[in-house]
């Protein structure tokens, strides 16, 4: 196991020596120490490393993430696995708003709360937060799944394409375009099959399915109202 | 952009560090803000019926001695002082609206930068570690202190459009955000006989608490109501005599991160601002919600 310390070293030399692990693989096993709340850290990723941030991280950490396994021990600011490819990030706190922004794939765990836009834009992530989420999260969300074991804040899952929503909780309110789905036993499958992956335990049945009607695909104008 | 930066002392032992305390947290929110900064400090209460000045004049070798000797004989009062650097602390025994006539009609070139029992304001043109330099931040004492960092986008970088603004009695506000709706408000206000300086969008959401206050408003509700009239994005960091306050706009694009221990209360826009705290490692630390009213207050002596 390599040990850095963001006090004695940069971000920008942390995220070298995890770069130069993409070639070739000679340390897979990293710890970052005193992250601060620092900007960027561990971003860009391209190597099946396990990296373990012990504290609180700053805006847009495992930004652009493949293949890497990272832990946040803390809370995670803005953008936190944001455009991620694969690999998986968990956040063991609170995760700041625009958790997953854009990101294409891997597994996005946080712990805690998420805040404000949670999956906006998400294009295949998988993203469970164990506690709630804020509002307009999943707007505009794509492909993926968003789980969310607490309750969801306002307009969830606006202007929707194909992300699937689950929520054990209350939903404050659906966004436009946003409605609730029918359970049906793929679904409580896909549902068991993130808890498994992201080792929490619930029963996929407590959980309600959200999903796009489809109605705001293609401009129409007798919708107008509903943008 | 702009970094807002907050701390209130639970724990009154740490009043003689809270200069040192903050004087960190300010400089962190550097890359946010690089060129104005300030602070409201609030401590060193003067007793009933006496107010507290924070004066400015731009040359530092303005003659206070004898601006101090004009002011106790004309305005009949008790008064003592003090100078850090550019600025003035004048203590005397008179009331708000007096001492704001004399001085605009004695010294025009004198600007006022806050009046009140508890407050004192410093803010300059520069680079965070050079305010908290000048004006010594580091050694100062008190019970809270609020401060911000600006990174100037909509108006110029002056001494104008620098915070924290004060239109009130020990009433103070940081910002990081804009409003859309505030010449309208400032037209309103100022019909209500709330004064600004500047044309600047903070200052009219001071402006629009002293007036809620003024007309009985708990400062919790005057910030609920300032939810439905203010229009566009902020975060606030708000200070009064016995209080402090965060609130975020509905749509919460402005960062902030609150941090509670036994010991103090601490806002910050990024959390990389609270890290030298002590005992920031076992705080509990969130983000506070939208359209969420967070404030502490101590019972009024």
């Amino acid at each position: 196991m390599r040990t850095i310390d963001i006090t004695s070293q940069s971000v920008r030399d942390l995220n070298q020596a995890l770069h130069d692990q993409a070639p070739e693989c000679t340390e897979r096993e990293w710890k970052v120490l005193n992250p601060a709340g620092k900007h960027n850290i561990a971003c860009g990723l391209d190597q099946n490393l396990s990296v373990d941030i012990m504290g609180h991280t700053g805006y847009f950490c495992g930004g652009m993430n493949k293949k890497a396994h990272l832990v946040i021990h803390g809370n995670a600011g803005q953008g936190v696995g944001e455009n991620m490819m694969s690999g998986s990030i968990r956040v063991k706190g609170d995760a700041s708003q625009a958790a997953g922004a854009t990101a294409h794939g891997g597994l996005l765990v946080i712990e805690g709360n998420a805040g404000a836009r949670c999956g906006i834009s998400m294009k295949g992530v998988d993203i469970v937060v164990k506690g709630n989420v804020g509002h307009m999260s999943c707007f505009m969300g794509q492909a993926g799944h968003l789980v969310v074991c607490g309750d969801a804040g306002d307009a969830l899952g606006d202007s929707l394409y194909e992300v699937q929503i689950f929520v054990k909780g209350n939903v404050k309110s659906l966004g436009a375009d946003c409605i609730e789905k029918e359970m049906r036993a793929e679904h409580l499958q896909t549902l068991k099959e993130l808890f498994n992956r992201s080792g929490i335990d619930e029963e996929p049945e407590a959980f309600k399915r959200y999903g796009s009607a489809r109605n705001l695909y293609n401009f129409k104008v007798d919708n107008a109202s509903a943008y | 952009m702009c970094g807002i930066v907050g701390l209130y002392l639970k724990n009154p032992a740490l009043g003689p560090k809270l200069g040192a305390l903050f004087e960190p947290m300010l400089i962190a929110m550097t890359e946010r803000g690089p060129d104005s900064a300030g602070f409201a400090i609030y401590g060193d209460e003067v007793p009933e019926h006496w107010i507290k000045l924070t004066l400015r004049h731009p040359d530092p070798h303005f003659d206070w001695e004898a601006l101090a000797e004009r002011a106790k004989t004309e305005l009949s009062a008790q008064l003592s002082w003090f100078q850090n650097a550019n600025v003035a602390v004048f203590k005397l025994e008179a009331d708000e609206v007096s001492a704001r006539d004399w001085f605009a009609e004695h010294a025009k070139d004198v600007l006022i930068l806050s009046v009140g029992r508890s407050i004192e304001i410093l803010k300059e043109v520069g680079l965070p570690i050079e305010i908290s330099e000048r004006f010594s931040l580091s050694g100062m004492q008190g019970t809270h202190i609020i401060g911000h960092t600006r990174m100037a986008t909509e108006s110029a970088v002056t001494m104008a459009g620098s915070h924290p603004f004060s239109t009130g009695m020990d009433l103070c506000l940081v910002h990081n955000g804009s409003l859309s709706n505030h010449n309208r408000l400032r037209e309103n206000l100022r019909r209500e006989g709330i004064s600004f300086e500047t044309e600047n969008d903070s200052e009219v959401a001071a402006g629009y608490l002293t007036w809620r206050l003024r007309e009985g408003d708990s400062l919790k509700q005057a910030l609920e109501s300032a939810l439905t009239d203010l229009d566009g994005f902020f975060t606030f960091t708000i200070g009064t005599r016995d209080g402090f306050a965060v609130i975020r706009d509905p749509i919460a694009c402005k960062p902030a991160v609150l941090a509670e221990t036994d010991d103090y209360v601490a806002m910050a826009s990024e959390y990389q601002a609270l890290t030298s705290l002590p005992g920031i490692e076992n705080a509990k630390v969130w983000e506070p919600e939208p359209a969420t009213v967070y404030a502490w207050e101590r019972a009024s002596v």
